[in-house]
């Protein structure tokens, strides 16, 4: 921990305390993965830079999506295909939904985990989520992945940004710090 | 530049967070938070029983332009203080 905090603080001994910012400050993601307890690190690691005033982009593709989804029934504006609907049954429907990424046994060990975060004080990852727009995190969804997937935009989140992989390497070229979950 | 423990024993918060029972990264959230709050050049004391705590605020106060005092540890509680800069 000593070492870390050692290694985080040094560029800016060196560039002197809070004077001159770099150029290149912020804090660009992706989540790829739809798993409970990586979504849980990602967000906390989100907060904790959007809590250090840097600024966080987070790209969302593939399983990641699920994140987004809206839990409750959403009106498509157009019909989807049988293929996509059953990727939407398949896959976890909003956050609330989602599985640790070890020890699931069958939804036991997420149960298990979930009261544990209870008892423990930890966030919730509604509460996470939450908390990172507040703090003005980016939310981008993937729109290739989501088509793929036959994820349509009413069905994520409202107010988040949708884009493609320029969105995400803009973002990476703007960051000091690049995290792939 | 940090205060010995005498002299963070006297200081009087112009503004005290309670993070008691909140796990990371709540209170430096909290923190961050409570900081608006604080009149520039006052003292905010972050109150956790998180001891990552203990880190995570001096090194965002670093961060972000604000000046670390110390830190007192009682009875599995930290009580960090920091005095706002920016």
């Amino acid at each position: 921990m000593v070492g870390m905090a050692e290694a985080a603080t040094a560029p800016s001994a060196v560039s002197g305390l809070g004077t001159a910012e770099p150029r290149a400050s912020g804090m660009a993601m992706v989540i790829f993965s739809g798993d409970l307890d990586k979504a849980l690190a990602a967000f906390i690691i989100a907060n904790g830079a959007a809590a250090m005033d840097i600024p966080v982009s987070i790209f969302f593709t593939f399983w990641g999506l699920n994140i987004l989804r809206k839990e409750g029934p959403v009106t498509l504006k157009s019909p989807k295909s049988t293929t996509e609907k059953m990727f939407g049954w398949m896959m976890p429907r909003g956050m609330s939904h989602l599985k640790l990424s070890k020890l699931n046994m069958a939804g036991l060990g997420t149960r298990m985990i979930k009261n544990r975060m209870g008892e423990k004080k930890v966030m919730s990852l509604a509460h996470l989520v939450q908390m990172a727009r507040d703090q003005g995190v980016r939310l981008i969804a993937c729109t290739m992945t989501m088509d793929l997937m036959g994820i349509r935009r009413e069905e994520l989140l409202d107010g988040i940004d949708f884009g493609g992989v320029g969105t995400f390497v803009a973002a990476a070229d703007d960051s000091r710090s690049t995290l792939f979950i | 530049m940090t205060l010995d423990m005498e002299h963070l024993r006297l200081l009087k918060a112009d503004k005290t967070v309670d993070a008691r029972g909140v796990a990371c990264p709540g209170p430096l959230l909290e923190a961050k938070r409570a900081v608006t709050a604080v009149p520039m050049h006052g003292v905010m004391e972050v109150i956790s029983s998180d001891e990552g705590t203990t880190e995570d605020v001096p090194l965002w106060a670093r961060k972000v332009g604000h000046e670390y005092l110390g830190t007192i540890a009682d009875a599995g509680l930290w009580h960090i203080f920091v005095r706002k800069e920016k």
